[in-house]
């Protein structure tokens, strides 16, 4: 459409002299690519509609443990490129397979995370092995799998925001979640 | 490029392109970069775009060419027959672009009548060309088609100057998280935000006819690979298995994606076809492999995996195999990705406490870092292979940046929140 309207190059200025650049190609003439689109509007159509929505804009509740008053008590830390339960994480790990085996009808998620060093799909990968040992660490000690669930959120859900080991120490952590 | 001599001079007297809103970093002694002017373009109005400033920071970008900054310019001409050709050899320029455009009352549209001179020779323009009259909205990608011109006229090579980039913002914490996957301009101007979420967005792949994007997403608790229309906006749920479902990758013929899925063991490579949903599984070892990406004849993908410890690269072919390791250099690397011509890998290369941008050549298993860190990731290339985008964290936040080839030019977009995952478009074919 506006390849049609397109106005011809200057072909007369470009062709006069320059002899000495020799550089007068089929490429001098070509003629530029018509604008097909305002670079405001959207890839391959005029559409410029609303974004499209992922999952539920309202609050749940299914990822607000870090903020609710058991925070502290469902947590489990990791070092490093690690997710080994030290001692502290497997005080939190007895207390709710204790819970969990009182409460046979109750689920609960466990979801892992990470520090924000690392690649971010590698780091999915690692919060799910947390996930997974917290996972192991309950069944150990009894509770039914069918109780259990696996989500991770790599580092994509930090609890703490800076870029500081301090704030890595808090954001390498698997949390469980009631459903 | 030409007139290499002139280039240690103008790296005296060039400090470096000046912009408010772009920051142009430029490192060490750069001889092989063209001296260029972008005169300012005589008739825009005071409230339509600086198509020069557009078309300057294009090729700064590139890492190719050392703009002229305005104030050292001896003259602001718009038409030939005006310049003192000698001014701009005093300021050993090579090359000149001038431009003047023209309003018309009766369709609202302006018309651009470009120039680029020699500024060494003189004589007749290299080019010399009118722009197809657009609505004034639509100059900005008018100045990014110029530079496209431009690249290629003096260099050889298609510029990348009219493609796009997707990316996630992301700002709050905990319940106040938000989420957007974003579509921009390369440059990251014109952002048009084509999916929110309260749950992560992740890892955007284009479809080579860049028409639809695949992206990571999450729903009540569930990991799920979509992939969105940009046209119509609609969006299909592609997969949505137990646990992993991520690192979406478009294979170069558009029929299939590579992804990570983590149901049957722990997170390994498969290849879904797109058309009917049947899949391949690709890996089946111990450990985190994820990250995948395709060389660009199709016939290999390349991974990051920790089967030997700590992450590194491997390669795959697609037609079945074993993998094989080819990162050796450095603690870990992690997230590569083929350069155009499927001779180098773009990748995060970590060492010395840092994760930096690194190119690898695959031929001789050189490793050459293009960034500082210490916290770079998700490097991109641009689909002329001559200039990548990555994520990276400084003084500013988080937020995006660009890199030469050579690691000497750089540049941080300014864009508010924390920005990451940038990836280039394919080009429109």
């Amino acid at each position: 459409m506006l390849k049609k309207s397109l106005i011809a190059l200057v072909t007369v200025l470009a062709m006069a002299g320059c002899a000495s650049k020799g550089a007068h190609n089929a490429q001098d003439n070509a003629i530029p690519t018509p604008v097909d689109n305002s670079s405001t509007a959207g890839i391959g159509s005029n559409t410029d509609g609303a974004p499209v929505q992922i999952g539920d804009m309202n609050s749940s509740g299914q990822d607000v443990g870090l903020f609710d008053a058991a925070a502290k008590a469902n947590v489990i830390y990791f070092s490093l490129d690690s997710s080994d339960i030290d001692s502290a994480g497997q005080t939190v790990v007895d207390k709710f397979a204790r819970y969990l085996q009182a409460n046979p009808t109750t689920k609960v998620r466990i979801e892992g995370n990470t520090d924000e060093r690392g690649s971010r799909e590698y780091n999915v990968g690692l919060g799910e092995r947390r996930a997974n040992a917290v996972v192991s660490a309950l069944r150990t000690k009894g509770v039914a799998a069918a109780q259990l669930s696996v989500i991770s959120y790599g580092e994509e859900r930090p609890a703490a925001q800076g870029h500081d080991e301090a704030a890595w120490a808090q954001n390498r952590r698997a949390v469980i979640v009631r459903q | 490029m030409r007139n290499n001599f002139f280039g240690l001079l103008v790296l005296l007297m060039v400090s470096s392109t000046a912009h408010a809103d772009l920051d142009v970093v430029i490192t060490g002694a750069d001889t092989a970069a063209s001296p260029i002017a972008i005169v300012p373009f005589a008739g825009l109005a005071a409230n339509e775009v600086d198509m020069a400033k557009v078309i300057d920071a294009d090729l700064s970008r590139t890492g190719q060419f050392r703009t002229l900054s305005r104030s050292s310019m001896p003259e602001q001409p718009s038409d030939p027959s005006a310049v003192n050709y000698s001014a701009w050899r005093a300021v050993n320029m090579d090359n000149l672009v001038l431009a003047q455009a023209k309003h018309d009352p009766a369709t609202g549209k302006v018309q651009v009548r470009f120039y680029l001179l020699d500024a060494v020779r003189g004589g007749a323009p290299l080019m010399a060309y009118d722009m197809p009259a657009v609505m004034p909205n639509q100059l900005r990608y008018v100045a990014h088609q110029i530079s496209d011109l431009i690249y290629q006229k003096l260099t050889g090579i298609p510029g990348a100057f009219t493609t796009k980039i997707a990316y996630v913002a992301v700002n709050g914490l905990g319940a106040q998280r938000r989420f957007e996957l974003v579509v921009a301009d390369y440059d990251g101007d014109s952002p048009r935000t084509i999916a929110v979420s309260r749950e992560p967005l992740m890892s955007p792949s284009w479809a080579p006819d860049r028409k639809q994007l695949a992206y990571v997403g999450y729903e009540r608790g569930r990991q799920a690979i979509y992939i969105q229309s940009l046209s119509t906006g609609q969006v299909r749920k592609l997969i949505s298995e137990k646990g992993i479902n991520g690192s979406p990758a478009w294979s170069p013929d558009g029929r299939s994606l590579a992804v990570t899925l983590s149901f049957e063991t722990n997170p390994d490579i498969y290849i879904i076809d797109v058309a009917t949903g049947a899949r391949r599984r690709m890996t089946d070892q111990y450990g985190i492999d994820t990250e995948a990406a395709w060389s660009p004849d199709g016939q290999y993908l390349v991974f990051t995996s920790d089967r030997g410890g700590q992450p590194q690269i491997y390669q795959i072919p697609v037609a079945g195999g074993d993998a094989k390791r080819i990162t050796f250099v450095g603690k870990q690397n992690l997230k590569a990705s083929y350069s155009p011509d499927g001779k180098s890998l773009v990748l995060v290369n970590y060492d010395d406490a840092r994760y930096r941008i690194a190119l690898l050549d695959l031929a001789s298993g050189a490793m050459k870092i293009i960034s500082d860190g210490p916290l770079d990731e998700s490097p991109s290339f641009a689909p002329n292979g001559m200039v990548v985008i990555y994520a990276t964290q400084d003084r500013r936040g988080v937020g995006l940046a660009t890199s030469s080839l050579d690691g000497r030019t750089r540049l941080r977009m300014s864009q508010s929140g924390e920005v990451h995952e940038p990836v280039w478009s394919p080009k429109t074919q």
